[in-house]
């Protein structure tokens, strides 16, 4: 079979062992491409584990500047025997399979529809290194060198990106350099050099990007940003995959910009909790007593604070909680990717509660949004939630620059001080609803010697703070609560529509990871003539847009990635839309990112055949098992 | 239904240096049962705070669930307080203690509330060292949900139904020391003389001050065979009298000596107490556990203050915060800005 012609347009898969480190090996390969200008999505599958497991690294090169999983894999380059079966049958006909040829290649592992390409690298490994960690280590090094020649990536961004990671530990520069040039030297010297799929810098790119000014930056690490600009003070958490970088970045910012000077005693406080409760209420505290405080966890921890986010419902204290999601349930796979926190979000805790939700799809919305979601919580003296997910999170995705304008000024909402507490002639009431927009206003304790102070509970009490099990004074609180929500629709960010070329009666909803791969798969689909609109949901409450949106179509498909259609039934619960066959999931929850060709064949499925059975494919049976 | 006292103020009543009346520290009427051990430690807090001169709107009181942790409307009705979930005031403490170090935090809790449900978290507040007050009312069993045996009843006790306990009971004073608290005490709701200057010398404290306050439930466990009565407790509590001198005052009583100790606090004033036993040095946890231990097993209950560490890091310390409230930080001092940004954007390209 001939080989794959493909230039600035391809999937290409590493297949490592874990702990041996590849990552930053991988890491710089994809940075390399991303610096010669061309649109790149690296994507780390690994697994819960140290040391000595199968870890995947997926790169998708994409000159339309997709950013999503486009499915199948067109390069595997296999250093992991562990896998290897697996990883050549994931291979597309006529793609190419890269191996350590230092031992043969076993007959069974050998296909006729794909092209081989062996590298000694153990060999090399053996000849050039005395050291047992250095043949580990430098092994990555010299594939990355070897790709370079095999893809046409240009050195000299390469021997840049070595020099970048090494500053402060010079003495490692030369020889990274050096092992780059050995897997360089070998591929040019033994290979056809550069393979059909290859690279080329300056070719026409980017479609959906339209200056190339963007950044190669994690959720998560933009997520800690944004609380860092928001003034966030203290952050109390819990270790958990996939947030754990979350506060690690947070911490890493203070450290660089929250030291005073004059003292060199930190304006800000992390506390590692003893377990989320402990840290949500370590959250509700601080914020009660007007310092801006958030923790960062994922599924697990979000069902053990649901307790506490009741509390700051009814209580009214604000709060802001990062959720980096994972596939659950329970401790289900803790290092894959899910949107399957949004009902466990959306009601956490008993009894009639709802809380707002915001759902970022690029880093600089993790940081902007963030950013926000202080404002709200504090506007609002409510919870807010934060849906990132594990792919979001802790991947590097190609995002907008992160901006912000020092015009800005935060919004603290209603807070009563001393001043404003002497100016009142009429008595406090913290429950009072003076604005008619449901939202009282608050003290902060210590605020005046002898006015504002008032009882801050979870049980029922009128509009003046004092215990009641009066069954009106318990509606009309409750009734204000939801007045409340109402308030936060007009306030949250509004949904992103986006028209079809064609008029259509076929909608899409989508939201946070799953919108790079819908927006490819709606493309696909519209150059095969179905047309769909689009409406990507970034807040719950869900605002009058996605209402209109819903009543405009007459068939809509709901993308996410989980099992039980969350999104639509929120939406189902949540909006007037009155026929529930309306709404159409389209589900993908097998823990990796969906990828646009399975949601384009879902829904080619449904409008052809009137079912959404998943599509089947080689490849698919790999990916599942990753 | 509220319960609002009416506010008569007696014109000679006595005032405080800062001139407010003990009535100034009083809250809402209880809707405890009457009798209840819980009241005579708000009153006791009332005295304490009265006397201490605080201002109340510089405390913030804060709870869990609980007949215990409902005392809080009781008292200091000038103070912000914080009723919040079942076990789990100490993390809500914690989160206020970060963003404001400059109140008081006075912390009521059950034993129920402490020594099961909130066990974790009561132990990590410990641990850190959280500059706070935190008085367990300790009455053996599960007040508010009708009297349920609680981890605080002693082995032998005797419930409400006639059940003989066999289990070991969580002593939250031992293993509040073990786990890192500096200052810990143990009192009775009816012994006014000792505990109003235990709460005292726990409020001057700087660090975690536990209070075991055994307070009797009248309703549910001060039956005959309950160890938790007012009867049995009475006759097994070994007294250990202490004396509060604030900073300013003279010191003048004078005490024999060998089993008196005088305990210079941080801010200043002094704690004088009689101790039973001479051997027993509250500055040591191990010779503290060891005097609890000893009068346990001649079936007694050593009160007073047992322990003391004068010169801790709080949490604060540990965490190196400034000394400014965090929550006094200005917009200005905590946001970067976009010049900062650029530079994190360019070292990303
Ligand atoms: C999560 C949760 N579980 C159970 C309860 C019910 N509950 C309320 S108070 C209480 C026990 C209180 O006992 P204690 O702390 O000793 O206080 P006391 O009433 O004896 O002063 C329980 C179990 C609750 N409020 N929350
Ligand atoms: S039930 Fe017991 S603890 Fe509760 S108020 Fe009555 S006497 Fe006090
Ligand atoms: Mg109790």
């Amino acid at each position: 079979m001939q080989p794959k012609h493909a230039i600035n347009d391809f999937v290409i898969k590493f297949a490592n062992v874990n702990g041996t480190g590849s990552a930053s090996a991988n890491g710089m390969f994809a940075k390399a491409i991303f610096r010669m200008g061309i649109p790149v999505s690296p994507r780390n599958i690994f697994p819960s584990n140290i040391q000595g497991m199968p870890t995947w690294y997926e790169v998708r090169v994409s000159q339309d500047g997709y950013l999503g999983r486009r499915g199948g894999t067109d390069i595997m380059v296999c250093v992991n025997p562990q896998s290897m079966a697996k990883d050549v049958e994931g291979v597309e006909p006529g793609g190419y399979f890269v191996y350590d040829s230092t031992k043969p290649l076993e007959p069974r592992f050998i296909r006729d529809d794909i092209h081989y390409i062996g590298l000694p690298l153990t060999e090399i490994c053996l000849r050039e290194y005395t050291d047992a960690r250095q043949r580990l280590l430098f092994k990555n090094v010299i594939y990355v060198g070897a790709l370079a020649a095999l893809l046409n990536i240009d050195f000299t961004i390469l021997k840049d990106l070595v020099s970048d990671q090494f500053k402060g530990k010079e003495r490692l520069i030369t020889p990274n350099i050096y092992a780059l040039e050995l897997g360089y030297q070998h591929a040019q010297a033994n290979f056809n050099c550069p393979l059909s799929i290859r690279l080329e810098r300056g070719h026409k790119v980017a479609k959906h990007i339209e200056d190339f000014d963007n950044i190669l930056m994690d959720g998560n690490t933009a997520a800690a940003l944004g609380a860092v600009y928001a003034g966030a003070t203290v952050a109390a958490w819990y270790p958990i995959t996939p947030s754990t970088s979350v506060v690690d970045a947070f911490d890493k910012y203070c450290r660089r910009l929250r030291i005073d000077p004059g003292t060199g005693k930190k304006n800000y406080a992390i506390v590692q909790a003893e377990d989320e409760l402990s840290a949500m209420g370590m959250v509700i505290g601080a914020n009660w007593n007007g310092a801006r405080a958030f923790t960062a966890t994922s599924g697990p921890g979000v069902s053990l604070m649901s307790e506490f986010l009741g509390l700051a419902y009814f209580a009214e204290v604000p709060s802001v909680l990062i959720d980096v999601q994972r596939a659950g349930p329970s401790t289900g796979m803790p290092t894959r990717t899910q949107q399957s926190d949004i009902l466990a979000a959306a009601y956490a805790s008993h009894g009639d509660t709802k809380h707002v939700l915001l759902f970022p799809a690029t880093p600089a919305e993790c940081f902007s949004m963030t950013v926000e979601a202080f404002d709200l919580a504090e506007r609002l003296q409510t919870p807010v939630i934060i849906m990132s997910d594990l792919d979001l999170g802790m991947n590097e995705w190609m995002s907008p620059p992160l901006e912000f304008d020092d015009s800005y000024r935060y919004d603290r909402g209603k807070v009563l001080d001393a001043e404003a507490l002497d100016a009142m002639t009429e008595r406090f009431g913290r429950y009072l609803d003076v604005d008619g927009d449901g939202i009282p206003y608050r003290t902060y304790p210590g605020a005046h010697p002898s006015k504002g102070a008032y009882f801050t509970r979870g049980t029922s009490r009128d509009e003046y703070a004092a215990y009641t099990e009066d069954g009106q004074a318990y509606v009309r609180n409750m009734d204000r609560l939801l007045k409340k929500f109402e308030t936060a629709k007009a306030l949250v960010p509004e949904a992103k529509i986006k028209q079809a070329e064609m008029e259509t009666r076929n909608g899409a909803v989508f939201f946070g990871t799953t919108a790079s791969p819908a927006y490819e798969a709606i493309e696909i689909l519209e150059k095969e003539g179905i047309c769909i609109d689009t409406l990507r949901i970034r807040a719950f409450p869900f605002s009058e847009e996605v209402e209109q949106f819903l009543r405009d179509h007459d068939r809509i498909f709901v993308i996410e990635q989980n099992r039980d259609g969350q999104m639509r039934r929120l939406l189902l619960n949540e909006t007037n839309v009155s026929v529930k066959d309306r709404l159409i999931p389209i589900l993908e929850y097998d823990g990796l990112p969906v990828t646009a060709r399975k949601i384009a064949g879902m829904i080619r499925n449904f409008i052809t055949l009137g079912n959404v059975t998943p599509i089947t494919r080689r490849a698919s049976a790999q990916e599942v098992s990753a | 239904m509220t319960y609002i006292k009416p506010s008569f103020r007696h014109p000679k009543a006595p005032v405080n240096e800062l001139g407010w009346t003990r009535q100034d520290y009083e809250g809402g009427l209880s809707t405890l049962c009457a009798g209840c051990g819980h009241d005579s430690i708000s009153a006791a807090i009332v005295d304490a705070c009265f006397q201490l001169n605080i201002e109340p709107h510089k405390v913030a009181k804060l709870s869990g669930i609980g007949c215990s942790s409902k005392t809080p409307a009781y008292f200091l009705s000038g103070s912000h307080s914080f009723n919040s979930v079942h076990g789990r005031m100490p993390s809500v403490a914690t989160g206020a203690n970060l963003a404001n170090r400059d109140l008081v935090y006075l912390g009521v809790s059950g034993d129920g509330d402490t020594a099961s449900i909130g066990l974790g978290q009561f132990a990590h507040g410990a641990r850190r060292n959280l500059n706070m007050t935190y008085i367990v009312e300790n009455n053996g069993c599960y007040g508010l949900t009708k009297g349920q045996d609680s981890a605080t009843m002693d082995t032998g006790s005797v419930n409400k139904k006639g059940d003989r306990n066999v289990s070991s009971p969580m002593d939250v004073a031992r293993l509040a020391i073990e786990v890192g608290a500096t200052f810990v005490g143990r009192s009775f709701s009816g012994d006014k003389e000792q505990l109003v200057p235990l709460i005292k010398a726990a409020l001057s404290h700087r660090g975690f001050a536990l209070l075991d306050v055994i307070s009797p439930c009248v309703t549910f466990n001060n039956h005959a065979g309950s160890y938790k009565s007012y009867e049995y407790f009475r006759s097994v509590k070994e007294v250990m009298p202490l004396d509060f001198v604030p900073v300013r005052e003279e010191i003048t009583a004078s005490y024999a000596s060998g089993t008196t100790c005088e305990v210079r606090m941080h801010d200043g004033s002094l704690v004088r107490l009689t101790k039973q036993d001479s051997d027993h040095d509250i500055e040591d946890r191990q010779s503290a556990l060891q005097a609890i231990s000893h009068y346990e097993s001649q079936g007694k209950v050593l009160t007073g203050l047992l322990y003391i560490d004068r010169d801790s890091e709080e949490l604060h310390d540990v965490l190196g915060t400034a000394r400014r409230p965090l929550n006094s930080l200005t917009e200005q001092e905590l946001c970067p800005g976009s010049r900062f940004l650029d530079s994190i954007n360019a070292g990303l390209r």
